[in-house]
């Protein structure tokens, strides 16, 4: 039973407290979308599930891994980003590599493929967000909602059990974000685990099991998204609400 | 045009300072102050009114013709001091001297900087053709020296026989003499430090005026004098301007006057130098110009063409490359380690990696160059090591110049990987790839393209940089220009070979400037519409 179990969470960050004690559970094959108003923390959320941040209280379980605070050593570290995949709001592609090679850098050094195997993998993953004609350009020749599905292929190549994704279609123009977040939505129908930080109303609405507003540090509700969306309890879910949707 | 030569004086500037500190025995040279210093104890000006005529000679480690006294610094002394003292006495006018360089009198006369050259200035038929020499005043002959327990060297023709490696001063009788016989030869532009080299067993013999030997070679342990001195003679005189024809006869009869009253002799005595030779320069010997002419027969440079002297410059810029290529490996292996200390090391290896760029930024590569090839070797031997640290000119020459680009690429390098977007070290690691990877496969390659364009650049400073070798004698190819020039060709094959050298300088350059505009435009193209994450 693969979930991400969230107790007491604390990070403060030179003398200012991002998150104040998340208490926050994500079962699998849940797909949960974290809304808040910028500063809000979600993205520190993310990053110390995935332990590319230290934190200083509270415990963070993926899977069996357990994440204590404290600097996380790295084999653990090693072991918690195989079964989370990330995605980044900037894309942050490999530069130097085409498409195809950012997908199969880290089957290849990581998983231990061989080169053709980890080609013959990103080419299956490309084909899935509907770039296999794409393979052979690098990033630069890319659009901006082609990136980011070039990023969403290089994370499910690691064969993630869950896939974190920090306000991935905030870079993009309008017209390309639904390319984005359909990638997203059929990967919930294949039973992928995943935690969406994002500003899209629409998408968490229809997408996501269960919406959380993340305030200040802290969770202000947790439910399903009609229940969070139509009838929130507190005053200031219902004002930042209402600043989203219009 | 005159590349090569510019880095001269400095060369024996930054040597000195050095040498003096670690080797006691250089400490004669004292002090290399260059301009112009009044020759002491000048005769009041007995009414001539004319103005003091200007001396050029080279006291940077000019003993014992004319340098500065090791006891009282600011003063000059030397048998030709000594003779332009009494020549002064002579005349009733003052004489001063001009710091010039030796290999530059004869120009320096024709530029009218000074009004006679007295340095050891042999007569050689190419020099004939452009100034007007007086009578002789010294006959010289050349000694071989080698050092203690070298028994299978003893005469000129060993040399020639063993191929041994032979040290001497450029554009000299000896240089020429040992050209035409053949032997291993290598130039130097210092009276020292071709004795230095003999001791620590980089050269197997000196060939030099015995002047030079007698002062140098005398005292310093562990070297032997050959017996018999090298048969055949040569002649120093004083030079002038060819229309100077008045004054050159004064100093004709005023030599002469010395001579006959003994004064010269007396000099001679006073500085070891005088020997059975001297007396040829008595009547009824009629010595003088035809005398010269009859013994002095180098090679003359006449009829020089771009055929016998192109060759000399090819082999100078295989050189040049292979010195080039050699010493950018190892800047850029070296810059490389240092690199990464300073980004990710513990802290007392970042300070050490900081300490290394700013100390190899900071001291010249010059001085570096003589630290390696003079100053180790002697350390070397205050621990019983020397052998280790005796490295060739050649190797010598590799790792200073990559030493000192190290610190320079060390800073590129890392400029360039810290320039790469952190989100770029978390989706590797959000990958699960390890930091070692991580710099691998992902970092490095993109700042690779950062690093070439500047990288390529420094290449090219490097390119030109080898001629700093030619101080520690590697013939590259500002080196053999220089020696070329200064062997007496005459101004239209010197233009030539300048403009050759130049050439071939800029046929190297230029397209790795080329090159490196190439590949900044291309990497830079693709790198900015990615749009820097």
């Amino acid at each position: 039973m693969f979930e991400i179990e969230i107790r007491g969470l604390v990070k403060r960050l030179g003398g200012r407290t991002i998150l104040r004690g998340i208490e926050l559970t994500i079962e699998q094959g849940e797909t949960l979308a974290v809304l808040g108003p910028s500063g809000s923390g979600k993205s520190t959320l993310l990053r110390c599930i995935n332990a590319l941040t230290p934190f200083d209280a509270g415990q963070i379980r993926v899977g069996d891994i357990v994440l204590r605070p404290g600097k996380v050593p790295r084999d653990v570290a090693i072991q918690v980003r195989r079964q989370l995949g990330m995605v980044f709001q900037d894309f942050a592609l490999f530069p130097h590599l085409r498409a195809i090679d950012n997908v199969a850098l880290g089957p290849r050094l990581v998983l231990g493929l061989t080169k053709e195997q980890a080609r013959h993998r990103a080419v299956q993953l490309l084909q899935r967000v509907g770039l296999q004609h794409r393979a052979e350009a690098f990033p630069a020749q890319l659009s901006g909602g082609e990136k980011q599905r070039v990023a969403i292929a290089r994370a499910l190549a690691m064969e993630p059990k869950g896939l974190l994704c920090d306000e991935i279609t905030s870079a993009l123009d309008p017209e390309l974000k639904w390319e984005v977040l359909s990638v997203l939505a059929d990967l919930k129908k294949d039973g992928l685990t995943m935690v969406v930080v994002t500003h899209e109303v629409g998408f968490a609405r229809r997408v996501a099991d269960r919406l959380c507003i993340l305030s200040d540090g802290q969770i202000l509700e947790v439910g399903p998204p009609q229940q969070v969306l139509e009838n929130p309890k507190t005053a200031r879910v219902q004002q930042f609400l209402a600043r989203v949707l219009t | 045009m005159d590349t090569g030569e510019r880095l001269s004086p400095r060369a024996r500037y930054g040597m000195l300072g050095f040498v003096v500190l670690t080797t006691p025995f250089l400490l004669t040279l004292g002090n290399p102050a260059l301009g112009q210093s009044p020759t002491p104890s000048a005769p009041s000006d007995s009414g001539s009114g004319l103005p003091p005529l200007r001396w050029g000679a080279d006291a940077e480690g000019g003993a014992p013709y004319i340098f500065y006294d090791p006891e009282r610094p600011e003063q000059l002394i030397g048998f030709e001091v000594d003779l332009i003292r009494a020549l002064e006495r002579e005349l009733g006018r003052r004489i001063e001297h001009q710091q010039y360089d030796f290999k530059k009198l004869v120009d320096g006369l024709e530029r009218g900087d000074i009004d006679l050259a007295m340095n050891g200035l042999e007569i050689t038929p190419d020099r004939q053709k452009r100034v007007r020499f007086s009578r002789p005043y010294y006959v010289f002959k050349l000694q071989l020296v080698t050092r203690e327990g070298e028994t299978e060297i003893n005469s000129l023709r060993d040399c020639v026989e063993k191929q041994a490696r032979v040290g001497t001063l450029e554009n000299t009788a000896a240089s020429r003499l040992l050209e035409q016989l053949r032997v291993p030869t290598f130039l130097y532009d210092s009276q020292v430090t071709p004795f230095e080299d003999l001791a620590l067993g980089r050269l197997d013999a000196v060939l030099m005026d015995v002047p030079i030997v007698l002062y140098h070679g005398r005292n310093k342990p562990g070297l032997r004098l050959v017996e018999p001195l090298v048969s055949g003679r040569g002649y120093y005189a004083i030079a002038f301007r060819k229309d100077d024809e008045e004054l050159a006869r004064q100093f004709d009869v005023a030599l002469e006057r010395l001579l006959a009253s003994g004064e010269l002799r007396r000099i001679y005595e006073t500085w070891g130098l005088w020997n059975a030779s001297q007396e040829e320069l008595y009547p009824p010997n009629q010595f003088g110009l035809e005398l010269a002419r009859e013994h002095t027969a180098p090679q003359s440079l006449e009829g020089w063409s771009f055929g016998s002297y192109f060759p000399l410059l090819l082999r100078a810029v295989w050189l040049t490359v292979e010195l080039t290529v050699l010493s950018m490996a190892v800047a850029v292996v070296i810059g490389l380690i240092i690199a990464v200390c300073r980004l990710y090391g513990p802290y007392p290896l970042q300070l050490l990696a900081l300490c290394y760029v700013e100390f190899f930024r900071g001291i010249p590569v010059l001085l570096l160059l003589y630290f390696l090839y003079f100053g180790l070797p002697a350390i070397g031997q205050v621990f019983g090591w020397d052998m280790a640290l005796r490295w060739s000119p050649f190797v010598t020459a590799v790792l200073g110049l990559g030493l000192n680009y190290a610190a320079y690429e060390a800073e590129i390098y890392r400029a360039a990987i810290s320039s790469i977007p952190r989100a770029q070290w978390e989706a590797a690691a959000s990958l699960g790839l390890t930091p070692t990877q991580t710099f691998r496969y992902v970092i490095l390659p993109q700042a690779i393209r950062i690093i070439l364009p500047p990288s390529t650049t420094d290449f090219v400073a490097l390119f030109k940089d080898t001629s700093l070798a030619g101080t520690i004698t590697v013939v590259e190819l500002s080196k053999q220009y220089q020696i070329l020039s200064t062997s007496g060709a005459d101004y239209r094959a010197l233009v030539e070979i300048g403009v050759a050298t130049a050439l071939l300088y800029l046929l190297m350059a230029v397209p790795l400037g080329y090159l490196s505009r190439r590949l900044e435009e291309r990497w830079h193209a693709g790198h900015l519409a990615e749009g820097r994450h």
